[in-house]
């Protein structure tokens, strides 16, 4: 660890992707985020690294997954409307069994939305999101600290799982500083080519094809089971969340990401008043902290989920709490962020009513 | 210690560059810090404003929902924050540019002809440092040190010029609280 | 016994998905022959395209991805420049290339990538059952244009090496057809230009060869060549459209 540094979120994005050993970005412009490729615009070409300005959004994943293919550690940064257009390089990229890093700042929408801080591309991130069964390995870190130790987590993640990882955050992490003390560098001289990797056959007994095509439905179904399997490993070695003064809470929130980070001053704000609230924070999104929120639920009175977006995670919350104790909502849309105050309003509603 | 600071004027006033400053000089002194912009959406001489928080806690939201202290750069920006200000918090006023008192009798006003000194200072975009300093010597969130090795951080190569200008409205502004502070 | 014929090394023995007649097989061959001849199978990677080559890698033997539909330029970008030693080559009809693809294709030109793209154009969706595609000429039947092609409601074929030899980073770009021996040997000679225009660092090459479909032209084989010199060599003519500085 070095010395802390005061950054801008998305800088810290490049930085900590480029000290991870990212060797190449290929992107395209999108607000609120254009700040990580001009970033890594400055630094790449210093490093001998690449960075490249696609034509678009669709041209970039698939450069990504080029790049992904010869098992480089490869990155693209994007927005909403944006990752939309990414959707098809990232199903054609899960059946392929390729690593790369997707980071998504959020905006709001739907459409063309605004540029404000949003959370409502949760499903779209956890569910898959292009076509076909699939999942990617979803991050959400809540500070920019987080975010610039996650960065690393993300790569080898990915790498260890031969997998996309997406770090979700949004526009409000992106524009923000805070300190910020960046991990080691990673020696990019030890890489070389997985076994797997497509470069051109040279010195290997067997040639190389990377492939999400399998005509024959056995071969596919086999395919099929083959990545279930491994998202099953994923699910059982890689769920990471945060409680936050959890152990004697009566009430719990559940949030990601800014919202989270809000919610830490609403658990505060309850603390004050005596009332034992408490935040489960889902890091991973995708593996999600099931069986955390099944066991929580036994000491809780409920839950309250708050994310700006109609509900999303909140189905995932609901489905570990299956019915076992209330689950209340209170969300933002179109990139409204709510005050802690907001937040704790609402919550507050709910225990009167409650009692 | 958690000191909230919300800076709001027009782009190119100087809001986020004292705000950074204050950011960065917390950050020297080892403390945590947020810095939080909000922009206007055109990309000049819309209004702008930014949240620093400065803490020797980890902090949680960035946010400042009710401001404890603001410096005020224009009149949208006053009417705008005004009312959400904390009871007895401090409004520091770049009164050059604001025709209108203050409405309400309970906060602590400091009002400072900001542009008109810096302009008799030598430079008349200083007038937001004068303005920190006068936050800066009556909330302390760091010291008037750290700001100004913070500022030398900021203002280099060919900037590096207006330090001593800059140093100097801070200095003013720092007058300018003490004279507040002992008015009292 | 003396070797009067040998298939090139990177031509695998897994018969062919093509139906009987396609040329497909021919352009398989000339790059195959082309990197063995200039030693590049073991440095190869081939980016496959979605239309009937989708198995193209089951054929010839080197390392090989499979893009999805029309973004073959756009992967074969993400691996050239991580891997700039490799020798980096997109296989792409012309629905996969001139229609749905045509963005990344324009812009992998309009950047000079230094790879090389071999463009098989048979003026239709030959996989998909015969639809019209960009390239389908004035007045063709098709499973999509039933009546004929007409301009007036879907414009004219389009030229793609014509449009990309305007763009200054293209190197090398060229029209072939694959309908006589004469046809094949030059279509040889203009593909190893490009392979040279890449091997030598110059730029973006592209070889256009002028194919047939003699299942959904409903012809036969020797009808189909006869179509290509009678109807669309007209319209698609041969020749070197762009060859900078350099290229041999």
């Amino acid at each position: 660890m070095g010395e802390k540094i005061l950054m801008k979120g998305a800088e810290v994005i490049a930085e900590a992707a480029i000290r991870a050993g990212c060797m190449a970005f290929f992107g395209y412009p999108i607000t609120p985020q254009n700040e990580v490729p001009e970033y890594f615009s400055r630094r790449m070409p210093k490093l001998g690294r690449v960075f490249l300005q696609a034509g678009s959004e669709v041209a970039a994943i698939n450069m990504v997954y080029g790049a992904a293919c010869t098992g480089t550690r490869v990155i693209t940064t994007s927005s909403s409307p944006g990752i939309s257009l990414m959707q098809e390089g990232f199903s054609y990229i899960a059946n392929s069994d390729v690593p790369c890093v997707v980071v998504n700042a959020m905006r709001g929408g739907p459409g063309l939305g605004d540029i404000a801080p949003a959370q409502a591309d949760y499903s779209q991130a956890v569910k898959g999101g292009g076509h076909g069964d699939y999942h990617s390995i979803v991050i959400a870190p809540h500070t920019l600290q987080e975010e610039a130790d996650l960065m690393f987590d993300a790569f080898d993640l990915a790498d260890k799982y031969r997998i996309m990882t997406v770090v979700l955050v949004d526009g409000l992490m992106g524009q923000m500083m805070e300190p910020v003390e960046f991990k080691e560098w990673v020696d990019v001289k030890k890489f070389k080519a997985p076994d797997w990797a497509t470069v051109g056959q040279r010195d290997r007994d067997q040639r190389n094809i990377i492939t999400s095509l399998e005509i024959l439905p056995e071969g596919l179904e086999k395919m099929n089971l083959r990545l279930q399997e491994k998202y099953r490993k994923i699910e059982k070695n890689e769920i990471r969340f945060e409680e936050y003064k959890m152990d004697d809470a009566e009430y719990a929130i559940t949030a990601f990401g800014t919202v989270a980070r809000i919610a830490k001053t609403v658990v505060g704000m309850a603390r004050d008043e005596g009332i034992k609230l408490g935040l489960i924070r889902p890091i991973t999104l995708w593996p999600f902290p099931t069986k955390l929120i099944e066991k929580r639920a036994k000491q809780l009175k409920f839950f309250f989920d708050s994310e700006l977006n109609a509900g999303q995670m909140l189905e995932d919350v609901k489905l570990a709490v299956n019915g076992r104790k209330p689950v209340y909502f209170y969300g933002k849309l179109g990139g409204v962020v709510p005050s802690a105050e907001d937040i704790y309003k609402e919550f507050k509603k709910h225990m009167e009513g409650g009692r | 210690m958690e000191k909230k600071l919300i800076i709001a004027g027009f782009g190119g006033q100087g809001v986020m560059l004292a705000g950074e400053l204050l950011a960065e000089a917390g950050k020297e002194e080892n403390k945590y810090v947020t810095f939080l912009p909000s922009y206007g959406p055109e990309m000049r001489g819309g209004t702008a404003n930014c949240d620093v928080i400065i803490s020797d806690e980890p902090i949680a939201s960035p946010i400042i929902s009710y401001p404890e202290a603001t410096i005020i750069l224009n009149l949208p920006s006053l009417d705008k924050f005004e009312p959400m200000m904390k009871k007895d918090g401090l409004l520091v006023l770049n009164k050059s540019l604001i025709p209108r008192e203050v409405k309400r009798d309970d906060l602590r006003v400091v009002g400072v002809d900001a542009q008109t000194i810096a302009k008799e200072l030598g430079n008349e975009k200083a007038a937001n440092m004068i303005l920190l300093g006068v936050y800066v010597a009556i909330e302390k969130p760091v010291s008037l040190d750290s700001v100004k090795s913070a500022m030398k951080l900021f203002l280099k190569g060919k900037k590096e010029k207006f330090i001593s200008a800059n140093e100097k409205a801070l200095e003013k502004g720092v007058g300018i609280a003490k004279e507040f502070l002992g008015g009292k | 016994m003396k070797t009067v014929y040998k298939k090139p090394e990177s031509i695998t023995n897994k018969p062919t998905t093509y139906c009987p007649g396609c040329p497909h097989g021919i352009a398989h061959r000339l790059v195959a022959e082309l990197l063995e001849e200039m030693n590049l199978t073991r440095e190869t990677v081939i980016v496959w395209p979605v239309g009937c080559s989708v198995f193209g890698y089951y054929f010839i033997g080197t390392d090989a991805v499979e893009a999805a539909h029309g973004r073959a330029c756009a992967m074969a970008t993400g691996i050239k420049r991580t891997h700039p030693e490799s020798f980096v080559m997109t296989y792409q009809g012309d629905g996969d290339l001139a229609s749905i693809g045509i963005a990344e294709t324009v812009h992998a030109a309009a950047r000079g990538e230094k790879i090389t793209v071999v463009y098989i154009n048979n003026g239709n969706y030959g996989m998909t059952g015969g639809q019209m595609a960009p390239t389908t000429l004035i007045g063709q039947k098709t499973t999509t244009s039933p009546y004929g092609r007409d301009p007036k409601l879907t414009g004219f074929p389009m030229h793609v090496p014509e449009m990309l030899a305007t763009l200054e980073a293209t190197a090398y770009i060229a029209r072939a057809a694959l309908d006589s021996p004469q046809h094949i040997i030059q279509a040889k000679k203009f593909l190893k230009k490009a392979f040279n225009t890449q091997v030598n660092g110059i730029g973006f090459s592209l070889v256009e060869m002028i194919s047939s479909c003699p299942t959904n032209w409903k012809m036969t084989p020797v009808e189909a060549m006869e179509r290509i010199r009678q109807e669309v060599l007209p319209v698609f003519p041969i020749g070197e459209f762009k060859v900078a500085e350099g290229v041999e």
